[in-house]
């Protein structure tokens, strides 16, 4: 039996690391400290078990070795005028350097997960900046806490246990009793029925919102109705107060923002109200990222392209526009004529049109677990598990790098090893 | 009866847990739902745990309705997944996003089955 310590959960962004893991035989038998979520995945689930292929995807698949499926994949990219590779947020950085070479290699669009999550807030950031600390920080001195459009008591579990809410810290020795915590959203989660204050906006409503509170922070009350966004102006006065009260306020936010109609601007907003906010007092601004490493792919691809996602690489050099170069545009506009689905799952959460192109398209998918993407793929790669049997870096949700620990021995290839050998076939195929 | 509602997408505690297990009755049981208020199940006339065809101008699909309070009047509440996917709004507005909340739905009582994973996929095919 080996017991390891302060290991780290490959789930959310959280990326608590503190978990203790207990190996017998290779099997990991127990778990302490992991949330729910952190468990469900830690303890495994049905894996795919063999590589699979298959020409009409209305067919069953067969079971192929791994050099045929490695073969085939890199045909199938190296045959492509317009490759989409997507996915990354499930695996540690290491393969994400892999993914962008072969991107750069087959002149890919390489784009991850936060297309559907925070990258929007990518966005806002180019125009804002991010007035931003680490969780540490948070923990150790805020005495306001805001969840705007996110609810942690079921994305991020522990977030409030470990870093914001309840954490007892360095300045703050009393935990959930010297902070106010606010929570701002359309309905009332369990997040908000465990807030001092619940400010429920209008569905869309959130820019308005925003606005209103930075016209009364700025001293135009005058301009500012009697109620906005389904908000009264009186329940907004006395938030700026509370807000304007803090010595270290932390704002985190989620989909509610990202999602909503506005997008990247209700970001943008909201950065532009923390900033004010720095006029009377510290506050910072942090996404509430949902995989473990999406975050460590906006790093990799930033300093190894100069963007942090959606980079089209068809010129020869990198070049970024979502809106014309994401994942989801490129699928609705049937522009991709085949796809590389990697430790992510669009079929499972892009719109169904988009999933409905890439059921036309030639599709490789390479991932340990059987999903919506496999149903709509031709090629099937089954990999090992990063952060369970595959250490490497990952980055939290305050851009805070850490090293996965292996857990036990993995019993299939890693993702690395599948990527530098289909990189090596497409170079083959070049006559290199 | 009808129901109108705007619809919302997001994650949940049980969609998270199930979510590298998804050929599972857990995962569906996990996603393929609507979660409404009292007062609106009340307008659809039917109890929760039935059937409801959710429509949206994108498309449509079958889930189990599930009671949650915290939703105001005349919003809907479908956890990220499949069976959310095939009602929301594709359109990324310019930014890459599609428009997984803000929906305008309509919500009606139904006998058709909830599909699971593979034949909700196989309808894409
Ligand atoms: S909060 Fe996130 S990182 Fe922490 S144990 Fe739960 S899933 Fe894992």
């Amino acid at each position: 039996m080996t017991v390891i310590t302060d290991a780290l959960c490959p789930f959310c962004g959280c990326l608590c690391d503190d978990l203790t893991i207990v190996v017998e035989n290779n099997k990991i038998t127990d778990i302490k400290n992991a949330c729910k979520l952190g468990s469900a995945k830690i303890m495994g689930h049905h894996r795919i078990e063999a590589p699979m292929m298959r020409a009409d995807k209305k067919s069953e698949f067969k079971e192929v070795s791994y050099d045929e499926a490695i073969n085939e994949a890199a045909s199938i990219l190296f045959k492509s005028k317009r490759p989409l590779m997507y996915g990354w947020a499930s695996a540690v950085c290491e393969v994400h350097k892999k993914g962008i070479l072969l991107a750069e290699e087959v002149g890919a669009i390489i784009d991850n997960t936060a297309t559907v999550c925070h990258a929007p807030s990518t966005l806002a950031v180019h125009e804002k900046g991010l007035p931003t600390a680490t969780l540490g920080q948070v923990k150790n001195r805020s005495d306001v806490v805001v969840f705007w459009g996110s609810n942690p008591v079921h994305a991020h579990p522990r977030h409030m246990g470990r870093y914001s809410v309840f954490a007892k810290g360095f300045f703050q020795e009393k935990g959930r009793k010297g902070r106010k915590v606010i929570v701002v959203d359309v309905r009332k989660t369990e997040t908000a029925s465990m807030a001092d204050e619940f400010v429920q906006v209008q569905q869309g409503s959130d820019y308005l919102v925003i606005s209103a509170l930075r016209a009364i922070l700025s001293g135009h009350a005058d301009v500012v109705p009697e109620s906005v966004g389904g908000v009264t102006k009186e329940q907004l006065s006395k938030l700026v107060d509370t807000l304007k009260a803090a010595k270290f306020g932390a704002v985190f936010f989620g989909m509610g923002l990202t999602q909503s109609i506005s997008r990247y601007k209700n970001i943008d907003n909201a950065i532009s109200l923390i900033t004010e906010l720095n006029a009377y007092t510290k506050y910072v601004i942090t996404p509430m990222r949902g995989h473990y490493n999406v975050t460590g792919f906006g790093q990799v691809c930033s300093w190894e392209t100069g963007f942090a996602t959606a980079v089209d690489f068809a010129r020869g050099a990198p070049y970024y526009n979502p809106g014309e170069t994401a994942a989801n545009d490129v699928l609705m506009r049937k522009e991709t004529d085949a796809a590389m689905i990697i430790a992510g799952d669009a079929g499972a959460h892009f719109p169904a049109d988009s999933v409905r192109h890439l059921a036309r398209i030639p599709v490789v998918q390479i991932d340990p677990y059987w999903n919506p993407t496999t149903e709509v793929s031709n090629v099937v790669i089954p990999v090992a598990i990063c952060g369970v049997e595959v250490e490497g870096t990952a980055y939290r949700m305050d851009g805070v790098s850490m090293r996965m620990r292996k857990m036990i021995e993995p019993t299939l290839p890693t993702d690395v090893e599948i990527l530098e050998k289909i990189t090596q076939r497409v170079r083959e195929l070049r006559g290199e | 009866m009808t129901l109108n509602a705007i619809l919302i997408t997001g994650r949940t505690i049980n969609q998270g847990a199930t979510i590298e297990n998804k050929t599972s009755l857990d995962y569906q049981e996990a996603t393929a739902l609507c979660e409404l208020n009292s007062k609106d199940i009340g307008i659809l006339g039917i109890k929760p745990g039935s059937q409801i065809s959710v429509k949206t101008d994108h498309g449509d699909v079958v889930v189990k309705l599930k009671e949650n309070n915290g939703n105001p009047d005349g919003m809907a509440f479908i956890p990220m997944g499949p069976w959310a996917n095939a009602v929301v709004d594709p359109d990324t507005k310019g930014c890459g996003m599609p428009g997984f909340k803000g929906i305008k739905a309509r919500l009606e009582p139904t006998d058709k089955k909830i599909l699971s994973m593979k034949d909700l996929i196989a309808r894409y095919k």
